[in-house]
């Protein structure tokens, strides 16, 4: 009987899916570390290797040397646990990613749901790290961060329903096929048929900003006022996983706005264009980590904001303006679509 | 190369699968009921969910699946974390010491209960199990929530719109002016 599993597809899959987050972590703490130092005039790491790109993995190499240190009166097993919970789930999201056509681990009809089943339990790795370590300050974060969570997951699924409205579908592979073409087909702008695509978008993109705790939304690691959060009790490579989770899940809501709005895989260009042309998982990846260099650069050009006004935002202009913007959406896909 | 599975080893793996299930999700549920620190809990009845989500998805329903995570660990399971936090910080604090019946009381209600589920469960007409249940296509769970389950989702929603409203209730009042 074939269960329609190949085992060295999936080995190769699994793989590659845990070296990509992996060396994706590594390499974008690298980007962010140089983007931060050439936004602050300083030259950021450059001992290391040439331009300092060898430097995170010396940086790797420092974390699992180092030991890890249990401060008195942590809760041992829940300590040890919260750093996995911050990495497990963002791998398990890499599987239903489409990066092309055919460049999926496994095409679920229900990919999107599994995205967001597997971002949530991701909170649930500040919470129990933050209340394991028995630090007011961790703590404290811990509460910023699940009370930020759950309130940006809200206006978030509400704009995912608007997309999947419009695309019919919450198979990733399907709701990309639905943007093919150029560029002017794609989900983020007004050209699609759907007039409040570009206010969609953004309205999606501070959400995700938000539920990956980056600045001007990172009140969980807020370092000036709570040392960093969550994650003050963790040495060697227990801070090193919490790192690389949050690294590993900018990289996948960076993917899920290029599947969602920019066309995934698609190329920008009409197809008669040669080599520009040409769909890809290249054009999935360029899509990508110029949405990653947004985020970093927001990171670094925007102060971080109050607590009370990021509950604001969300509550009081995020919410109602995505249930707006759903019942507009569905008017426009029963009276025009 | 194409490395398939053979067929005779695909029984064990099924049942393998399934006793894996099976074993998380009584795990789960039995550091529930016997952790001493609530915390502990409540991560026993995450790893109780998600044993019963892995069964869910063992018996093709992966929306159904999903849905347990999304729902009961991504929201449910957090609420109580979050109550808990707010309410006790003292977490090191034991139970309190139950009376002296209640021991053989629990042990009659749970056998109780055991007893009335294993007799139905043994006694129903079980349908052929279906090679997919629910596909959780979107225009199907669409029509079947506006359809079907229309009453259900209509009452679901008055009982969400109350909760929020009390919840706002509740919050407004030990607010003044100047806080907003």
């Amino acid at each position: 009987m074939d269960l329609g599993i190949n085992v060295v597809e999936m080995v190769i899959y699994l793989v590659g899916i845990i070296a990509f987050a992996a060396g994706n972590a590594a390499y974008l703490v690298w980007v962010e570390r140089k983007g931060a130092a050439h936004i602050q005039r300083r030259t950021g790491p450059k001992e290391v290797g040439p331009f300092g790109l060898l430097q995170p993995l010396a940086d790797g190499a420092k974390l699992m040397s180092k030991q890890i240190i249990f401060p008195d009166g942590v809760d041992k097993p829940l300590f040890m646990l919260a750093p996995l919970l911050a990495m497990v789930p963002a791998i398990m999201i890499f599987v239903t990613i489409p990066f092309s056509e055919t460049l999926v681990a496994r095409d679920i009809n229900i990919g999107l749901l599994m995205i967001f089943a597997f971002a949530s339990v991701n909170i649930l790795a500040l919470l129990i790290g933050g209340w394991a370590s028995r630090n007011k300050y961790a703590v404290i974060s811990a509460a910023r961060a699940v009370s930020q969570n759950v309130a940006y997951e809200i206006p978030m699924l509400v704009i995912t329903i608007t997309i999947v409205l419009i695309t019919g579908s919450m198979n990733l592979r399907e709701i990309v096929a639905s943007q093919a073409g150029p560029f002017w087909h794609w989900n983020i702008l007004p050209t699609n048929g759907n007039f409040l695509g570009p206010i969609t978008f953004i309205m999606f993109f501070i959400c995700s900003l938000a539920e990956t705790n980056r600045a001007p939304f990172d009140l969980g690691e807020a370092e000036s006022e709570l040392i960093a959060g969550f994650h003050t009790e963790y040495s060697s490579m227990g801070f090193g996983l919490f790192f690389m989770g949050e690294y590993a899940n900018i990289v996948i809501g960076a993917a899920l706005t290029t599947i969602l709005f920019l066309g995934g895989w698609y190329s920008p260009f009409p197809e008669t264009i040669p080599y520009l042309g040409t769909a890809g998982a290249w054009w999935f990846l360029v899509k990508m980590y110029l949405l990653i260099w947004t985020v970093v650069l927001i990171r670094w050009t925007y102060p971080r904001v109050t607590l009370w006004s990021l509950l604001n935002l969300s509550w009081k202009i995020l919410i109602p303006f995505s249930l707006l913007n759903l019942l507009a959406s569905a008017g426009l896909v029963k009276f025009l679509g | 190369m194409n490395l398939s599975i053979s067929p005779d080893v695909v029984p064990i793996l099924r049942e393998g699968i399934f006793l894996g299930m099976v074993i998380v999700t009584v795990f789960g549920a039995l550091l529930a009921t016997l952790a001493k620190r609530m915390t502990r809990a409540v991560l026993g009845l995450i790893v109780c969910f998600l044993g019963i989500a892995g069964i869910y998805y063992f018996l093709n329903s992966p929306f159904v699946a999903l849905m347990q995570i999304l729902i009961y660990v991504g929201a449910v399971a957090i609420t109580i974390c979050f109550a808990i936090m707010l309410a006790e910080p003292d977490e090191m604090k034991m139970a309190a010491k139950t009376p002296g019946l209640a021991g053989p009381f629990a042990v009659l209600l749970g056998g109780a209960v055991t007893w009335v589920l294993a007799s139905t469960a043994m006694h129903a007409q079980w349908m052929t199990p279906a090679v997919k249940i629910n596909e959780g296509s979107v225009q199907q769970v669409g029509a079947s929530l506006l359809t079907m389950y229309s009453m259900v989702f209509e009452l679901v929603s008055i009982v969400l719109l109350l909760a929020i409203l009390g919840s706002l209730v509740v919050a407004r009042a030990g607010r003044d002016k100047a806080e907003c």
